[in-house]
């Protein structure tokens, strides 16, 4: 399969990791065929910036617009359906609209958060792909997917001079 | 202190999860026989009726819905405390957000039981949701109840989903360390994280959104659940000051479950190196200015209602004062105050143990004032040939005991199942280069006990 076919180095530290990216950029290896992983995130270097853009925020606030919207119509909709005057308020009482309306816009903005997590994330996804459970231990796995074997051998000593304590071919 | 490496975070919070003590059983048979019996007194009431409860008229709202407010109080422990230190970026908040966030999820839960409890026909309990029942019938929404329904279950999403969303990264640190079974669950339950950039900076995207969304979620199941008193005309309840009076005393019977949880962790599960003493004081200053904040709240209530001299609500606050509620409302005042004012205020005194006692203080003075909110108004409404008495039958304490051991019991099976503290958080402080500092040993050191 070809997601598996990677080469990468497995990193102790995150300079040391910093310096094996910039020696696969060096490369001329693709940034999308760049490979990172970490069980910790590294905001503040470089190697984790890819993927960083997302609309996740304008989407919880549509999800958010879309339940609010929601909630608005079953609350009208249920005191139309069934009217029953209580304590001399209107019948579409704008308090418990409001309060329905209120909470359903938040449901809808924290449901909407999570699909847009599990789907851009890709979390779920039952494909194989290059991973390594060291990663769990702390190491910082930085590599190329798809390499040619022209590629294996120079990616392989451009890793180890970088600093990687180990490298690894799928 | 030295900093911890990545394989010795690894090592101390994986611990727990492995096997279980001949302790850890006995605890857990105890709280698990408490829960069974809670339910065979609920199997009695739903055979033999709502009759076996205590609650009659005047008084039909008893220990019941005093278990509601107070659990659905209590779970304000995690997700908006940990909701407010992760917007406000506190690192100290690291090995406590978890701990707190699954106080959230399991009092949410038990608090919304309470009024299936209370209905007497559980079954039944699907006339509340709102849908079109081929009557045409539909839900007051006019009614606060209904509120509720919406108020509480968007909590309990937003809860389970700010609690499970942080665990992904740590069930697949277990998935890579377990074997057969256990490997095939926690797989399953890291949902395929690697730990690409782009998972990180998703996963950390979403919790900003979900601590920005859950605060105000937080702060309005409480407001609803005080409506549901202040929108009725009994003594005592019809006032504007219910809704942040509800929610402060909710923060701060949150806070105070959460110091006891962390108190227990720390001691049963060997958690000294990572649940500090500076956690402790640093919540203990919390709980310090919620004990304030709650005895202004009842100040005023009181002073207003004085003032006002209007008498059915002079006769529940004579009751509670001077008559035969006020040994409990005092006992409150001094559970609430007296004991955790100076032992908070005190610098010497806010160790771990002060602000464990302060806060046991806190949990049982909050319930008194839940079931002082509700018993004494509706015994004594405005006419007085309606007056009544309540008295809480068997039925009802083993269900309150039941919930207690419940909430232990949850906890218990939780720490075995999964770190109790975020290790992938903890570590996201101990970048190991010259750079970064390693703060957990410098906050170790700060805080050691």
């Amino acid at each position: 399969m070809p997601a598996l076919n990677s080469i990468y180095g497995l990193f102790l530290d995150p300079d040391a990791a910093e310096r094996g990216m910039n020696a696969l950029r060096a490369a001329g290896v693709a940034p999308e065929n760049i490979l990172v992983m970490s069980a910790q995130p590294f905001d503040d270097y470089s190697f984790t910036h890819a993927g960083r853009k997302t609309v996740m925020p304008w989407l919880a606030t549509l999800g958010g617009l879309v339940g609010g919207t929601c909630g608005f119509l079953l609350a009208r909709y249920t005191q139309v359906a069934y009217p029953s005057i209580t304590g001399g308020m209107p019948l579409v009482s704008p308090w418990p609209t409001a309060i329905v309306t209120y909470e359903l816009t938040m449901f809808g903005a924290v449901m909407t958060t999570v699909i847009t997590l599990l789907i851009t994330a890709r979390l779920g996804r039952r494909r194989p792909a290059p991973y390594d459970p060291e990663i769990s231990n702390g190491k910082i796995l930085i590599g190329a997917l798809d390499p040619s074997d022209a590629e294996r051998a120079d990616l392989e000593r451009r890793l180890l001079s970088a600093g990687a304590e180990r490298v690894k071919s799928t | 202190m030295p900093a911890k490496t990545p394989e010795q975070i690894n090592e101390d919070l994986l611990r727990p999860l492995g096997g279980a003590s001949a302790r850890y059983l006995t605890a857990l048979a105890f709280f698990a026989g408490i829960v069974i019996a809670a339910f065979c007194a609920f199997g009695w009431q739903v055979y033999a009726g709502i009759g076996v409860a205590g609650i009659r008229r005047p008084v039909f709202w008893g220990f019941y819905i005093t278990n509601f407010v107070f659990w659905i109080g209590l779970s304000h422990a995690g997700t908006l405390i940990s909701a407010i230190l992760r917007l406000a970026n506190a690192t100290w908040r690291r090995p406590v957000t978890r701990c707190a966030e699954v106080i959230t999820v399991f009092a949410l839960s038990i608090g919304a039981t309470f009024p299936v409890i209370h209905l007497g026909k559980p079954w039944l309990a699907f006339w509340l949701f709102p849908y079109p029942s081929e009557r045409g019938l539909w839900p007051n929404i006019r009614s606060p109840l209904l509120w509720d329904f919406f108020a509480i279950n968007t909590y309990l999403l937003g809860s389970v989903t700010f609690l499970l969303l942080p665990m992904i990264p740590d069930m697949a640190l277990i998935r890579d360390r377990a074997t057969g079974l256990r490997k095939k669950i926690y797989s399953v339950a890291a949902l395929g994280w690697r730990g690409t950039p782009k998972q990180w900076h998703r996963l950390e995207s979403a919790m900003q959104i979900m601590a920005i969304a859950v605060i105000p979620v937080a702060v309005s199941v409480h407001s609803i659940v005080s409506w549901d008193f202040a929108m009725a005309p009994v003594p005592m309840w019809h006032s504007t000051i219910f809704a942040p009076y509800f929610v402060a005393g909710a923060i701060f019977s949150g806070i105070a479950a959460l110091i006891i949880a962390m108190a227990l962790l720390r001691k049963f599960l060997h958690l000294e190196e990572y649940l500090l003493r500076v956690h402790f004081e640093n919540l203990g200053k919390l709980l310090l200015v919620m004990s304030l904040l709650w005895f202004y709240f009842v100040f005023a209530e009181r002073l207003t209602a004085w003032y006002g001299n209007e008498p059915s609500e002079m006769t529940v606050f004579w009751v509670t004062q001077t008559g035969s509620y006020s040994p409990l409302f005092w006992l409150m005042v001094f559970c609430n105050f007296v004991v955790p004012f100076p032992i908070l205020a005190i610098k010497k005194l806010r160790t771990i143990t002060g602000t464990v006692i302060a806060s046991i203080g806190v949990v049982i003075g909050m319930w008194l004032e839940r079931f002082l909110i509700i018993v004494p108004s509706l015994s004594h409404k405005y006419l007085p040939y309606s007056w009544g008495t309540y008295r809480p039958t068997w039925v009802e304490l083993t269900i309150t005991a039941g919930t207690f051991a419940a909430m232990a019991m949850l906890y218990m099976l939780f720490a075995k199942t999964v770190p109790i503290i975020s290790i992938w958080e903890l570590k996201a402080k101990e970048h190991p280069t010259s750079d970064h500092a390693p703060a957990l040993a410098q906050t170790a050191e700060e805080g050691a006990d």
